[in-house]
Formats: structure tokens, sequence, C-alpha cells
């Protein structure tokens, strides 16, 4: 029953195979099991519960809200839930309870849907690792797997992997089947990296089509709250109700069309397909490449047109990427001072010493390391020669897409992360800029250009982790992207996770049958 | 009573022409001799201001939150989760208010995909921006059409966010004119009509206020002002003295109160005006300026420039040399000190706010695109049509309309309600004009300065000074006992003229046999000038006059009394 895709769930529940409650309780007693993964940083129980029996009530008087009524759903801590914890992951907001929700979460409990808890990352989302966060690192459930263990013989407490990051406990969440549907954030690369390596779906919409409100932000410009499920049909049907306009984000846009789900049989026929050259960047590992090649042949098998383009300010995505996320993280956290809320140093000999000694203690080395360079690329004599430019290459990667998809591209095809998950051990032996520079190389671009981009959990690798790959899509395109992400879902067989005993749980039994051998074997 | 009223005379006699641009006289004169002297000296330095104010836009509701504004509300009961900076919370406008348009989707076309981008929106509150837009107008302003956002960084404890959301690069409205005038010539009467630029006009987020419990070594926060829309306006370096500076603010404090966007109140912090001060010799760069902060009213913004620019002339003379700083007036010993907390130099790191689309105003309902409804956007031809009568066109007017001099239509305008009260006296009176004005610029102006009232505070109303106009019109008063029983109605409001004209029957004597009794009794008592004025003096005539209305406790006919003298003495 874990294991199944919330459509599926919600289907069990109308045919009364299960209640909202039994899923419920089933969810939180997972959630007990995988404490070791380190995926939630507020469990939210008694809600839970609450929430399921208000389901259930609803799903036996025959008034379910739709298809999310009694599903189990976490939250990453960077969306503010009413009354509920919300820390980002830092001293900074330890015990902080927001007076108010996120639009999305709130959309998602109008659906019913049931909300579990919220999940660890990297410090205000800052980390491609989830490794950096106050409230320690979050453990990819592949780790416990027995495809992992029987293929490296990895010892279950130092060789674990990490999720990427920063929204890794969300796709912890999902992948360790304790949630059918978590929100992360994505600003980089922060939904579908974690999505990738823990191989769930995962997507991050077009800028602007769901609103941020209520998200503690990272990079304004290009923060987009993002969506991750097992499944491609699921995405869509959260997708379908956290869209459009949201009178409390001046930003949003309205919906192009409504989205409830998706087709079964997309034509990709006819279909354009854009490899980007400047994708084949060092350091891509031979599985990923070739899960790459295979799934372009798949296309192209089909009868889409695989073609070569080219992205060429990409290459500078990243430094830009730097430069304007640290400025508008200088200035985010600015307002975090100790004064409304959040942490207040014990020093208080005057105002400044208040501030400087609260934003010390309550910070961490990255955080506060962004908001000196951030800070340093504002001064009025530096503002021109790094904001400026930043802004300007921004608009040259966004023109790079513009161009392809004018050109009559559909979609784009790419890798979503260099290599499967890294040893946490290993992970760690770089700094977090090295690390958040390394790992959102293929996920960035999308960032900067607001573009929607989804993972789709392609294979194993040899060392038994997932490995996905991304589709970039037009601006709000964002159905016609999921629905070729679906293709491709149909077609590669990926693995669910329950298909492997997990080892953590019941060793002996390691090494059962694979459902379908991937080719990256 | 009667040594009062003599006092009270004096001082009305001294400050009858009294009005704002004159209460600084003091300076003025310090100034206007250290003009003359730069004049013919081009070494003598004098002094340069330019000044920054802000203007807080009347508004129901904060720039962008539903919060309401209101003064003196409880601490901290009109703060959104957004004024409070909670995080993840964004500007926007309230949900109950109608000012939002969305973005707006356009589909363009391209040889295969459709692209959309947005061409409108506005998310703050609408009031605001038409405030801005009609104050920039009003001040002969270039409107963009497009304006930005940008935020500026500090840490102050009422600035909850760590920045001030304001336009840096591109503000609603530049490059504009306030004129103004201050009166010059000898007589201080002639209206000399001065022009200062206006830089430009910015929307901009308040902040809270502080208030510092120096016993209890603690600050306390109000956010009830945080995020209150404001307009700063810039006005160039274009003023010289203290007086230069208080005329062009209270004349734009005039334009802003006759708009409605700014109630303009210095005390409550309406406005508020910075003041960036400095001194040079004429043809020579600028020297280097100090802002002076902390002025809560416009006389003391004047007596803070022109200390400033002594303060200035001294160090420059003695060889030393300006420090850039900002400075507080204190307004108890009337000078300014450095402030201890804005030293060093402050870099705001200004940033675009990434939360806000650009601000998009429309020229006239024609340029509106298609599915934008007009009352939902702000258009400058609908906000142009919609001007009321500025202070200037108003003085124009009363020069026109009553034949007044151009000084007395500076006083009816800048004197809060005295135009409508005087408007009001003519309405009921068949008097002329230059009369009444005389009686509501001096009589009337001057008790109110005296005893510190504002024109609606005044005990006598328009109608009852009209009825004792009237009655001096009439002849049944001299126009000395009309001055005694408008100092009576003064006393005891409510009591009409007449009234007081029976009680103390002051009414002129015009009973010809008793004028006559008067009159005999007179030439009898003073044989020596009845001899005089038979011999061909007429002029002691005049003496005996006064001794009759000295009888008569001024109320006798003069034109009777001249009569019956004459005959007595021929």
């Amino acid at each position: 029953m874990l294991g199944l895709t919330l459509k599926e769930v919600s289907v069990a529940f109308r045919e009364g195979k299960i209640s909202p409650t039994e899923l419920c309780k089933k969810c939180l007693n997972r959630i007990k099991k995988t404490q070791h993964l380190n995926a939630y940083i507020t469990v939210t129980e008694e809600l839970s519960l609450k929430l399921a029996q208000q389901s259930e009530a609803r799903l036996r008087q025959g008034v379910s809200r739709g298809p999310l009524d009694g599903i189990p759903f976490a939250v990453k801590d960077n969306f503010c839930t009413k009354n509920i914890r919300t820390t980002c992951a830092s001293k900074m907001l330890k015990g902080y309870s927001p007076p108010y929700n996120a639009t999305v979460v709130q959309k998602l409990l109008d659906q019913g849907a049931v909300l579990m808890g919220k999940t660890n990352m990297d410090e205000f989302a800052m980390g491609a690792g989830s490794t950096d966060g106050a409230f320690g690192p979050v453990r990819n459930p592949w780790s416990y797997a027995a495809s992992y263990r029987t293929q490296t013989g990895a010892a279950p407490d130092s060789d674990w992997v990490i999720t990427g990051g920063s929204s890794g406990g969300s796709a912890a969440a999902v992948a360790s089947l304790t949630s059918y549907l978590a929100l992360g954030s994505d600003t980089g690369g922060s939904t579908r990296n974690p999505g990738a390596l823990c191989g769930v779906v995962a997507l991050k919409p077009t800028y602007g089509l769901v609103s941020r409100h209520g998200l503690i932000p990272l990079v304004n410009s290009m923060d987009v709250p993002g969506i991750m499920t097992r499944s491609v049909n699921d995405a869509a049907i959260a997708l379908g109700v956290l869209q459009g306009i949201d009178v409390r984000d001046s930003t949003t846009v309205p919906a192009p069309s409504a989205l409830t789900e998706l087709p079964e049989d997309f034509d990709v026929r006819n279909l354009r397909v854009g490899i980007p050259k400047e994708y084949h960047a060092p350091g891509l590992s031979e599985e990923t490449l070739a899960q790459w090649s295979r799934v372009a042949d798949l296309f192209e098998r089909a009868g889409a047109r695989v073609e070569q383009v080219s992205l060429p300010h990409t290459q500078y995505s990243i430094v830009c990427y730097h430069v304007l996320c640290h400025a508008e993280v200088a200035s985010n956290m600015a307002r975090f001072d100790g004064l409304e809320y959040g942490h207040r140093s014990e020093m208080e000999s005057s105002t400044e010493v208040m501030y400087a000694s609260t934003r010390h203690e309550g910070f961490n080395d990255v955080v506060r390391g962004r908001i000196l360079s951030g800070n340093y690329f504002l001064l009025k004599q530096n503002y021109q020669h790094y904001f400026v430019k930043a802004q300007k290459v921004r608009r040259l990667i966004t023109e790079d897409f513009r161009q392809i998809f004018n050109s009559g591209i559909d979609v784009l095809l790419t890798p979503t992360t260099l290599t499967d998950a890294a040893r946490y051990h290993d992970f760690t032996q770089e700094d977090n800029r090295t690390r958040s520079a390394q790992e959102d190389v293929f996920t960035q671009p999308a960032n900067m250009a607001g573009l929607p981009a989804v993972t789709v959990p392609t294979a194993l690798s040899q060392r038994g982790l997932p490995i996905g790959l991304q589709l970039i899509g037009p601006a709000l395109e964002d159905k016609k992207l999921l629905c070729v992400a679906q293709w491709v879902e149909q077609r590669v067989g990926f693995p669910s996770i329950s298909d492997f005993h997990n080892s953590q749980e019941s060793r002996n039994e390691a090494g059962v049958s694979r459902r379908e051998q991937t080719s990256a074997v | 009573m009667a040594a009062s009223c003599m006092a009270a005379s004096e001082l009305l006699h001294n400050i009858k022409l009294i009005h704002f641009v004159r209460r600084t006289s003091s300076s003025r004169l310090h100034f206007s001799s250290q003009l003359l002297q730069a004049q013919r000296d081009p070494q003598q330095l004098v002094g340069v201001v330019g000044l920054e104010i802000h203007a807080q836009i009347s508004s129901n509701t904060k720039l962008f939150s539903g919060s309401s504004v209101q003064f003196l509300a409880p601490p901290n009961s009109l703060v959104s989760f957004f004024d409070a900076s909670l995080p993840g919370t964004l500007p926007v406008s309230d949900i109950i208010t109608v000012s939002i348009i969305s973005w707006k989707l356009v589909k363009c076309s391209t040889s295969r995909s459709d692209v959309y981008f947005p061409i409108c929106l506005k998310v703050l509150n609408r009031r605001c921006v038409e405030a801005a837009v009609m104050t920039g107008l009003a001040l002969n302003c270039t409107i963009n059409r497009r304006s930005l956002f940008d935020r500026k960084h500090y840490f102050y404890a009422d600035l909850p966010a760590g920045y001030q959301i304001t336009q840096q690069r591109r503000p609603v409205a530049v490059d504009g004119m306030l004129t103004y005038s201050v009166l010059g010539g000898k007589k201080r009467n002639q209206v000399i009509r001065k022009n200062v630029h206006i830089k430009q006009i910015q929307l901009e987020q308040d902040s809270g206020k502080s208030l510092h419990d120096d016993v209890h070594s603690q600050t306390l926060i109000d956010l009830n002002r945080a995020g209150v829309g404001l307009m700063e306006l810039v006005m160039e370096p274009d003023m010289s003295c203290g007086e230069e500076a208080a005329a062009a603010v209270r004349e734009l404090q005039l334009i802003l109160q006759a708009l409605g966007t700014c109630q303009g109140n210095m005390s409550e912090g309406q406005l508020r005006v910075d003041a960036n001060v400095s001194v040079h010799k004429p043809g020579e760069p600028l020297g280097i300026r100090t802002e002076v902060k902390n002025i809560n009213s416009i006389r003391y913004l004047a007596r803070a420039i022109d200390f400033e620019i002594q303060r200035q002339t001294d160090v420059v003379q003695r060889g030393g040399t300006v420090q850039n700083e900002t400075r507080a007036y204190d307004s108890k010993s009337g000078e300014t000190v450095a402030m201890r907390d804005k030293e060093g130099l402050q870099d705001y790191r200004f940033m675009p706010e990434p939360n806000l689309p650009p601000l998009i105003v429309f020229e006239d309902n024609a340029s509106l695109p298609a599915g934008i409804d007009a009352c939902q956007a702000v258009v400058v031809q609908t906000i142009k049509e919609g001007l009321p009568e500025l202070p200037s066109i108003k003085r124009d007017r009363l020069v026109q309309l009553y034949g007044i001099l151009p000084e007395h239509s500076f006083t009816l305008v800048n004197e809060d309600g005295l135009m409508e009260y005087f408007e009001e006296v003519m309405k009921s009176t068949k008097r002329e004009p230059r009369k009444v004005i005389g009686w509501v610029t001096n009589e009337l102006l001057g008790l109110l300065k005296q005893q510190e009232l504002s024109v609606s505070q005044s005990p006598v109303v328009p109608a009852a000074l009209a009825e004792l106009l009237e009655l001096q019109e009439a002849g049944h008063i001299s126009s000395s006992v009309s001055k005694q029983v408008f100092q009576e109605m003064w006393r005891s409001p409510g009591r009409t003229a007449a009234q007081i004209i029976r009680e103390q029957d002051l009414g002129l004597v015009s009973d010809a046999a008793e004028l006559h009794r008067i009159c005999q009794k007179v030439v009898d008592s003073h044989p020596e000038e009845v001899c005089a004025i038979r011999s061909g003096n007429k002029k002691v005539l005049n003496k005996l006059m006064g001794l009759v209305q000295k009888e008569t406790k001024g109320r006798a006919d003069p034109v009777l009394v001249r009569e019956i003298l004459e005959e007595k003495t021929s």
C-alpha cells in the first residue's frame, strides 16, 4: 500500500481497501521506522491523525474533495505552516512557528491532503547535499535498499549516501514511502537534484506559475515551489491544484490551462527533442551518459526528432547564479535580526552587538559566507561589475533557451546530476560552495530562465542507486513537459524502492529479485 | 483693562503684517544683508540649500499591505505579517482592495511557439500611486510610464526587513519645478517669485518608530507606521537661505493639502524635511554639505538652515573644513549638533526589488491595452483632468476677483482657512474687499497669532464680522468704535455686534440737539482756541473736534460735529 502512487491510493480509498486513518497510521509508523534517515525535522503526528479522520469522515459521506483527499504529504521546512514550527533547518528559526500557511500548503490542506510533517534540508536551502542543516544530514533511503547493499557491500552506518539537496528531506520522505507527495523548493536545482538522487519524480514548474507566498526565500527571482511524487501523473495532479495566480504573490501568473491528469498515450512522433551539447560536462559519469543516450534513442525510435542544440551561455550560469544568489541572500537574510522573531543572542550590550551576535550564532558558515559575499557584490563600487554583469549574462542565458524553443524544439533532454549519489564521507570532502557549483550545473540554467523542468528516474546505477534525467520545456508549457516526462516514465521501467527489501529492517532478506533490471547494469 | 487693551493693540500693530514668511524675520534680516554683501563682494560665502522631503501619503491603507494607516493608534495594532517582515511574506496589496491588476499575459505568436509576457501589473496600493502621479503633475514633473522598485539596505530596529522598498533607479516622477514666493523690497511687500527644481518624486515605505527608554536602557518599537506609503521629494540646491527653504516648503505643503495627497502636518510627521546645507563663494564649486535632520516645523527649518549656514561660514572663515555629516537640529538651543549614530559612510547596497514587477501607468484611456479596465489602471490624463485649484491659481483668482494686493492674496492662501474666512465675510457684506482684507489680515489674524489660534478657532465667526462691518458701513458706528466692538466680540463670543453696541451705548450720536449742547460746552470752555480759529487758524478746529469725541467716547458723528463747530466759531 505504501508503495503506491497517490492516484492508486485515491482509488483504494474509494474502493474501501484502506481508510485515510489507517494509511496515516501506516505512514507515521514508517516515519518512526525510518527515523535514521533524518528526513523530518518535525512530525505532526497529532495533526496528521486529525486531518486523516476528517478526510475519512468526508469519504464516508461521499463528499471527497478530490484526488488529494486523505493523501499523506510532507513539506520542506522552509514553507510556513500555521502554528507548526518552521525552521529552515537553522538555529535562527529554531522554535519559530509562523502565524500563517504558505499558499501552497493551504491549497493542499484545502484539498483534504494530510500533512505528515516538515522535512529536513540544507540551512535556508543553501546547499546541494542536505548535509548542511542545523538538524544534521539527511540519509538517502537507497543507502539501505538491498540493491545498494549487495552491489557495494556497504557498511550500513558509515557508507550511506546523501540525498542531494537542498530539499533532501522531502525527496527522502517520498522515496522512503512515508509521504506520497512532498513540497520542495527549487532555486538552482534543489528539488530536481535530490529528486534524481532519491529516484523520485521532481518538478520545478515555470517561475510564477506557483505562488511563493509563505516560502521563506533564497533567491526571489528564481525560487519556485517544487513538487516531488512517485509518478509523473501524481506531479501533474499536484500541479493542477497548486498552480495559478495568488494575490499575495505579485509575480504569479494565471495558469494557461486547467490540469488534472495526463493522457495515457502521448504521441511523441514529430516531437523535437533537443540535446544541448554543452551538457556533456566534465565529471559526467559513464552511467548517466548511458542513460541519456538510452532515452534519446527511445525518443528517436518512437519517431521523435532528436537533435543536438547549443546553449552557448550555459557555461556562465553557475558563476552568475552565485553572484545573484548571494546578493539576494544578503538582502533576504537582513530581516533576521533577532528583534521580531527567531533566535536572539544573550549579548545585548547594544543593539549593534545584539544584531551581530544574533546573526553570528543563528546562521551557519554557509549562510554567513553568502551574506558576506552578497553584500560585497552589492557595494556601490562593485554593483556594476558583479550584479549588473550577472544580470546581463542571465539575460543571455534566457535568450539561448528562447532561441532554441523558438526554433521549434519542444523539449530539452539532459542529465539531472553528474553522477548517482555520493557517499556522505566523500561528499563532505569538499566545501558547500564547491559542491553547490558542481551539483547544480545541469539544473541551474532553468532557474535563470524561469523555465519548467522535471527529473524522471530512469535506472539504478551499478551501485544500485537511482539515476535521473531532466526534461526542460518552454515557459508555461508545464503540461506538455509532463506529458513527455510521463512518456519517458512509461518506457524506462524504473523500479520501486519497495521492490527491494529494506536491508536495515531485514538485512538477511537482501538481494531478492529486481522487477526490471535496467540497462544501467 | 485699559492697559491690557493698549498692550494688545500695540502688539496687534506690530504683528499685523506677519504671516508665515515673515515670521522668519530675524534670520531674514541677517541673510538679506549677507546676500547683499555677496552681490557686492564675490569673495563672500553664500549658503546653498537643497531639501529632501518625505511626505506621508494620505491613504487608508499601507503601500504594500492592507493594514490601516492611522496616527496615534495603540502601538503595533496596525501591523500585518508583511509589515512585521515575517519570513515568506511578499509585498502586495491587500486581497480586499480592488486595486490589483494581476499579470496580464499577452500572447505573442512567434514562428512556432507562443510566448507570454507580462505587460502590466499593479500590485501596490493604487491610491498611493495616484497620489504620487498627482503630486508629480502639480509640480510639473515628467511622469515615468514605467518605474521600478529597489531595496535600500540598512540595519535599524524600526526597519524590520533590514531594507526599505524605494525607487532609486527609476522613480515615478522626475524633473519638475516648484514656484514659490518670498516677500522682498524695502517694505517687504513685494512678491518675488522663485523656482526650485524637483529632481524626483519616489514612492517608498515608511519605517516604524523607535521609542528610546533611557531609564531602563531599552528601545521600544512601534510598527504601526512601518510600510505606510511615502513620497520622497528631492529639491535641488536652488535655495540660498532658511527663508527661501521655508517658503518653498510652505508652498509645497499648500499644494499637497490642496491635492489631498498628504495632510502635511509636520509636527505629526506627515511631512518631514531634511536640509542639505553648504556654503561656497558664488561661481565656485559647491562646498561640502551637511544634512540637517530632526526639524519638525517650518519655522525651525528656517532657523536650522540659517544657523547651519552661519556655522559653516564661521568654520570656513576660520580656515577649517566642513565635515560631511548628519546633524540634528535642537529646537531648544536653536543649534545643529552632529549625530553620533550616523557617523561613517553608509553604503545602502541598492538592489532591484525582485518581488515587484515594474510599475506601469498609462498616458490616457486610449493607451490602455485590451482587457485592462480603466478603473483598475492608473491613467495620467484622468488624474490631470481632476487636479484641483492649486494655491498659485487661487492667489491670482483672489487678486482678480477682489482687486486686493498680491501680498494680501499670499496671506489669505498661506494661512490655513483664512481665504475661506475672507470669502465667507465677503458673501454677507457690501463693504469693499480692500476694507475687508484689512480687517481679516490685521485685526483678525493679529488676535489669532497673539493667542496662537487657528482660523477655525476664531471666536468671531465670519458672519459676525460681516454684521459688524455692515453696521459701520451703514453709519451706525464709527471706525474706531467698530474696532472696540470687535475686541468685545472676541472676548465674549456669541454676543453680536448690535448687542454690544446697544448694551455699551456705542452707537453713533447724531442727535443734533445733544451734539449742539456738547459742542457749546467745549466752545465755552476753550475761549483761546475759539479766538485762534476766528483769527484764521482753522487747524485748531481739529483740536476742538477731538475734545468733542473725547466727551462722546468717539461716538459723535464727525460730519455733524464739524458743521456745528464751524457754525459756533464763525
